[in-house]
């Protein structure tokens, strides 16, 4: 792009800045994806146990995981920092994932 | 997201994630929402683009015409399904299936048949609007799940880009009534604004629904952990409760296919007159035959929805012996669970199914408030950069990119759109492989109007390429009587008002460009108020902007800058 050459008396924090929007890139649209899954795969077992039917709970957790996907993607932007944004996304889903690995071999035992 | 790390609010953030989300892929989000709205119509543009069946006039004796017709040329068929002439089709859409046909489409003999005379219709090879309605969400020339797979990107983007937009706006309602004509950027920033909140039901609703139709594609977990990667079997088991809540369509059929006794059909009148009763809204959307000819026929009525789309989703049906024709009790409807009616109505509202005409218009008229939502959020981009463009004394390489591909992505569609159904007429009937050539016309002509703008300044561009959309519109139902098809007062007088429809709907596009054309015209428009407020108002934008001015020319920069200055701006009002 042309004008990066243009005066930058400030820039130390511009390298910074363009890892934080890429970190928080991935955040939303990696770390959102995988997030939504894992909600996609427990609520499907989960909302078995509350007592939808097989499909139902499939094509609930399936509606509502984008639903999902759009919070985690605004929360990735609209934290405090980048470590913020991995943090609010990864937990969440990997205590999703515990759930449906749990819920997954609850249904075979 | 501000470069110098000091925090900020949630709403300013906000305002970064919609103007970067929107940028990325407004292009491509542009192009879905055209070919979208126009697939609301899908079936007007089908007819309106086979002009040999203009001629096709439905009368009280059609269906039994059809039947008639059927029984000439598929005696011996398993089944046949009429689709008969409704608000949005002129002929009769028939299909039958041979004995020992393969399964599924494949197995599935169709014809047109003449509403009028129940002749067999030969029309010229076209893609139709199906053309349009596939683009939108397949894209094309490549893989089709590659094609959905960014579409489907694009909509999840679209989606967050709506919240975030929403969540901007905490005025949403004052900026509504807002409306600041001649002021430059302001009017743009209005326009996307009341655009985006006019029709804001419409647009979660359908970028929401367009995520349900393609989730099995996009969000296959749920199906992978519930029914440990057997997607067949989820399908098997959706299929089965629908068929149930169906009225068991097609429960009777094969089982019947092996050739019973001959025995004559019974006559269709009273069976359509009984229907007619039931159904005083709709009508008889469609006839389903089973085991014509034999004496273990069925008929099958379907209430019509004033969709193609009979076949498909929970339409009440209507069962009768096919040789007495005394009525048969169908299958108890279940109920609905709560996921499913809510996928349910969300994506039937989306596909635009057993939407009356006014409800259809109402979506059509959504989708355009949408599309000028999309592009006036791309020209805002660039009518937001014009200070600091004029600060820099030169336009930096990627407002010129933007700006380039604004006019040949947003007018330049548009052109490329009326060209495809000027192809439709004026490529030879007899020449092979011609839909193929319409298609490949209307790439070409998209292809040209991306280049024209790198040649002209950019309103002239605009100006140019919007002059011919309209004319190129304005002048499709002029072409429609010259090329075969039936003239406007035809089509009016013979209630043919899928043809009616397309023909006005050209007029309408033809004047929405027109208003463009000589709103660009005005000595005064747009582009010198725009510099003087820009003028005005760059000492409250220099303060919040000079971080992100030094980084113009990344996208990521600039439109960072954009969230300050949009910022300053609501603040200096």
């Amino acid at each position: 792009m042309s004008s990066e050459s243009t005066s930058m008396p400030q820039a130390p924090s511009l390298g910074r800045y363009r890892v934080q929007v890429a970190s928080r890139s991935v955040a939303a649209i990696g770390g959102g994806y995988v997030l939504a899954a894992m909600s996609a795969a427990a609520g499907a077992l989960g909302f078995q146990l509350m007592g939808l039917s097989r499909p139902d709970a499939t094509l609930a957790a399936t509606m509502l995981s984008f639903v999902l996907y759009a919070i985690a993607a605004m929360w990735a932007f609209g934290c405090a920092s980048a470590g913020r944004a991995w943090s609010g996304i990864g937990l969440p889903a990997v205590v999703l994932g515990v759930l449906t690995w749990w819920l997954m071999r609850g249904g075979q035992a | 997201m501000r470069i110098d790390g000091k925090p900020e609010g949630l709403r300013q953030s906000m305002s970064w994630l919609h103007t970067w989300s929107g940028l990325v892929l407004g292009w491509l989000l542009y192009a879905v929402f055209f070919t979208g709205t126009l697939s609301f119509f899908r079936d007007e543009i089908d007819d309106w683009m086979r002009p040999e069946l203009h001629r096709s006039v439905a009368s009280a004796e059609t269906a039994q015409l059809g039947l008639d017709a059927m029984q000439k040329l598929a005696p011996n068929a398993t089944t046949w399904t009429l689709s008969l002439p409704n608000a949005r089709q002129t002929a009769i859409e028939a299909s039958w299936r041979e004995p020992g046909a393969a399964a599924g489409r494949a197995g599935t003999s169709r014809a047109t048949l003449d509403a009028g005379t129940g002749e067999r219709i030969e029309h010229r090879e076209t893609r139709g609007g199906n053309f349009l309605y596939r683009f939108h969400f397949e894209l094309y020339a490549m893989p089709r799940i590659w094609g959905r797979w960014i579409v489907g990107f694009a909509t999840m983007l679209m989606f967050v880009a709506i919240i975030s937009g929403v969540i901007t706006h905490k005025k949403i309602f004052t900026d509504f009534f807002t409306f600041r004509p001649r002021k430059g950027q302001r009017s743009w920033l209005d326009a996307h604004n009341a655009t985006a909140v006019l029709a804001l039901p419409f647009h979660i609703l359908i970028t929401f629904s367009g995520l349900l139709l393609l989730m099995n594609l996009l969000m296959p977990w749920g199906i992978q952990a519930a029914y440990n990667g057997d997607t067949g079997a989820y399908f098997s088991e959706m299929r089965g409760n629908r068929q149930a809540a169906g009225g068991g369509q097609g429960a009777g059929g094969r089982a019947q296919a092996e050739p019973g006794q001959h025995a004559p059909l019974a006559s269709i009148a009273p069976l359509l007159a009984q229907a007619q009763q039931q159904w005083p809204r709709h009508g008889v959307g469609s006839i389903t035959v089973n085991a014509p000819g034999t004496a273990r026929a069925t008929i099958e009525l379907r209430e019509g929805g004033g969709s193609s789309l009979v076949n498909r989703g929970a339409s009440s049906t209507l069962l009768f012996d096919g040789v007495s024709g005394a009525s048969r009790q169908p299958h108890e409807a279940l109920a609905v669970s709560w996921p499913r009616a809510t996928s349910n109505v969300f994506t039937s509202l989306h596909l635009g199914r057993f939407a009356e005409p006014a409800v259809r218009w109402l979506l059509f008229l959504s989708g355009v408030v949408g599309t000028l939502m999309a592009a006036t959020g791309m020209v805002l981009w660039v009518v937001k950069r014009l200070p600091e463009r004029r600060k820099l004394g030169y336009t930096p390489k990627g407002h010129r990119f933007v700006e380039v591909l604004n006019v040949g992505s947003i007018a330049g569609l548009s052109v490329a759109t009326a060209a495809y159904f000027w192809f439709n007429r004026l490529i030879p009937v007899e020449l092979a492989g011609r839909g193929d050539w319409e298609i490949r016309g209307f790439f070409t002509v998209w292809l040209l109007c991306l280049l024209h703008p790198l040649l002209r300044a950019p309103r002239q561009a605009w100006r140019e390429q919007m002059a011919v959309a309209a004319l190129l519109f304005a002048l499709l139902p002029v072409l429609n009587p010259l090329t075969g098809g039936a003239s406007l007062a035809q089509s009016l007088a013979h209630s043919q008002w899928s043809i009616a429809g397309f023909d006005l709907m050209m007029m309408a596009l033809a004047v929405i460009h027109g208003v463009i054309v000589w709103w660009l015209a005005r000595p005064q428009a747009a582009a010198r108020p725009a510099a003087k407020a820009g003028v005005r108002k760059s000492t409250g934008e220099q303060k919040s902007g000079v971080l992100a001015t030094r980084e113009s020319g990344t996208a990521a920069g600039t439109a960072a800058g954009v969230a300050g200055a949009s910022m300053a701006l609501e603040k200096s009002t």
